[in-house]
């Protein structure tokens, strides 16, 4: 048998090929297929077509409005090899969605491991953490911005008490990015948290029984059972994360609106900026297509290679 | 240390999580309920009764409005995703060709491409075909990008109903189509139960499409709404707390009361992937 998941040997959707054209056609089972030309209308009209388009778009100097346009090659990709509030932009983003991913990950694994022994408030833990996820990133920005800004912010009536500069978190150009990487973090963490828990409940008890038998003490039972057999939540909780992470744009516009200048920017907020403020839509869509090519690429390799630690137990 | 002992501490430590997750919560209620004149810190509760905050963040960000929208796009989005996510995934469970599995890799494929990244064509693109500040725009863009999870999910699901079923159903003389809306759809419940909950969070709270795509006044979602109004009060913190609170408190509502759903939902649909 070649695939698992391929029909039975008799297959009763597969009778004899007899009839007019139609008949048969519809014997195939193939007008079956039309269920999804709905969907598959949307993404070529939503999706793929202006894909198509911005890649188009990204090779001319439209300014977003304006009839006629010039052909410049590559010239906008060109101009972010010198652009230096690019350079920012990159590294930003990077922060964003690698930091973002490790202490979510680190974050919701110990959450997970914590309420997944049978302890009181188990329950109450598990809603309250994961509470953030279901509020929009744009109110939980606005929620922090009351800890952060810096007239009267919850965290500087506290720094008050000990010294007399109030600090300004959110107008440093080096804090602020990872202030905004906390505040996603601690949004979603309930994600990595959840997927967790779904894990360790699908480690059967027998593992770690005989584990104790063969000797093992606790860190070891970690090491040698529920770490490897974490993988598969690992993977999505990874991969979801980064893809979280690499995009951001609400609680950015939230909480700095990119600022100051553009010091706390992503690749997402970056290319709103260009296209509404600057008119540099050209310049936009080519950002907008380099994005599209980093988070595939970045996504798919971490999938491929977490996906070949996971073991099947 | 005893068992005992050890739980007790470890409950210690859950409390505290608990109470290090609940502050932001805190600090939110302290300022919306805090008069304008009040500059007592963020950190104290206000010993007196004041929802004057509340009255005029509902009036000038126009909340009633917004949230008339929010249910208008939600419901309209999430009734055609599950529409068009079910049927779709159909076909791509139960007629595995090579092309169908090709056409399910397309749609899933999809999952990891932020719509962001094309905003600039799809911006232009919706301007020419006049979807700028309507609500089919708004909705066939949700119903769209949300498309790949929910066809993920079904498709997924649908394979683990046992085909025994569909095939005692056809020598029952049903038809195939007959057979999708008898015999598959009332299975597909708990299902459905995950996508309604998983893609109505994602539209009710969005953010990145709706600034764009609905920028009259009337149309405004709540997150739009809210954003123009923190740009023009910016000092009135307490008047964007309150705002924030209203329009955080359906969808906490929401969990509060389904939440069994939300967590198992979510696990069930990214785990078996």
């Amino acid at each position: 048998m070649a695939e698992p998941n391929t029909r039975p040997l008799h297959d009763p959707y597969q009778l004899p090929a007899q009839g007019s054209y139609f008949k048969r056609l519809a014997r195939s089972g193939a007008p079956l297929n039309l269920l999804y030309a709905p969907a598959l209308v949307l993404f070529v009209v939503f999706i793929f077509y202006p894909f198509l388009r911005g890649v188009q778009i990204s090779f001319t100097n439209w300014d977003g409005y304006n009839q006629d346009f010039k052909w410049i090659g590559v010239s906008n990709y060109a101009r972010m090899l010198d652009d230096p509030d690019m350079a920012t932009v990159f590294k930003n983003t990077f922060v964003y969605g690698i930091g973002s991913t490790i202490l979510q990950n680190v974050i919701g694994l110990l959450y997970a491991l914590l309420l997944h022994t049978n302890i009181r408030l188990r329950g109450v833990a598990r809603t309250v953490i994961y509470l953030p996820v279901i509020i929009s990133a744009l109110i939980m920005g606005y929620i922090w911005y009351f800890f952060f800004q810096y007239d009267g912010g919850a965290i500087n009536d506290i720094l008050l008490l000990f010294r007399d500069q109030p600090s300004n978190l959110l107008g440093d150009p080096k804090a602020n990015v990872w202030v905004i990487t906390f505040v996603n973090t601690f949004q979603y963490l309930g994600i990595a948290m959840v997927l967790f828990l779904a894990g360790l409940q699908s480690i059967p008890k027998e593992y770690y029984e005989a584990a104790t038998i063969d000797g093992a003490g606790p860190i070891a039972r970690f090491f040698r059972v529920t770490w490897p057999l974490l993988a598969p939540s690992f993977t999505v909780s990874m991969v979801l994360n980064l893809i979280g992470g690499l995009k951001l744009f609400d609680v950015i516009t939230a909480m700095t609106n990119s600022g100051p200048g553009y010091a706390s920017a992503s690749l997402s907020t970056m290319m709103y900026l260009l296209y509404f403020g600057r008119e540099d839509a050209g310049y936009a869509a080519a950002i907008g297509v380099l994005m599209f090519v980093l988070i595939s690429v970045v996504s798919i390799s971490a999938l491929i290679l977490l996906r070949r630690r996971e073991v099947t137990s | 240390m005893t068992v005992r002992s050890k739980t007790l501490w470890l409950a210690l430590a859950a409390a505290l999580i608990c109470l290090l997750h609940l502050l932001p919560f805190y600090i939110l209620i302290t300022t919306s309920f805090k008069a304008s004149g009040d500059l007592s810190s963020k950190w104290v509760m206000p010993g007196y009764l004041y929802l004057d905050n509340f009255v005029n963040a509902w009036r000038e960000a126009r909340l009633p409005v917004a949230f008339r929208n929010n249910i208008i796009v939600t419901a309209l989005s999430v009734l055609l995703i599950v529409l068009t996510g079910s049927v779709a995934a159909y076909p791509l469970a139960r007629r595995q060709t090579g092309w169908n599995k090709f056409m399910y890799a397309l749609f899933v494929s999809a999952l990891i491409v932020p719509p962001l990244t094309i905003l600039v064509p799809l911006y232009k693109y919706m301007v020419d075909i006049g979807g700028m500040n309507t609500y089919w725009g708004i909705v066939l863009l949700h119903v769209t990008f949300n498309l790949p999870m929910t066809i993920f999910l079904y498709t997924g699901f649908i394979g683990t109903i046992p085909r025994d079923l569909d095939e005692a159903s056809m020598i029952d003389g049903a038809d195939r189509l007959g057979l999708f809306y008898r015999i598959l759809l009332p299975l597909l419940k708990p299902i459905t139960a995950t996508v309604v909950i998983l893609t109505g969070v994602a539209v009710w709270n969005d953010y990145q499409f709706s600034v764009f795509f609905l920028q009259k006044q009337e149309l405004r979602t709540f997150t739009v709404a809210l954003s123009s109004f923190f740009g023009s009060y910016t000092n009135e913190i307490g008047w964007v707390a309150a705002g924030s609170l209203i329009g955080a408190l359906p969808m906490v509502a929401v969990y509060l009361f389904l939440q069994r759903y939300f967590i198992t939902g979510l696990s069930s649909g990214a785990v078996k992937g």
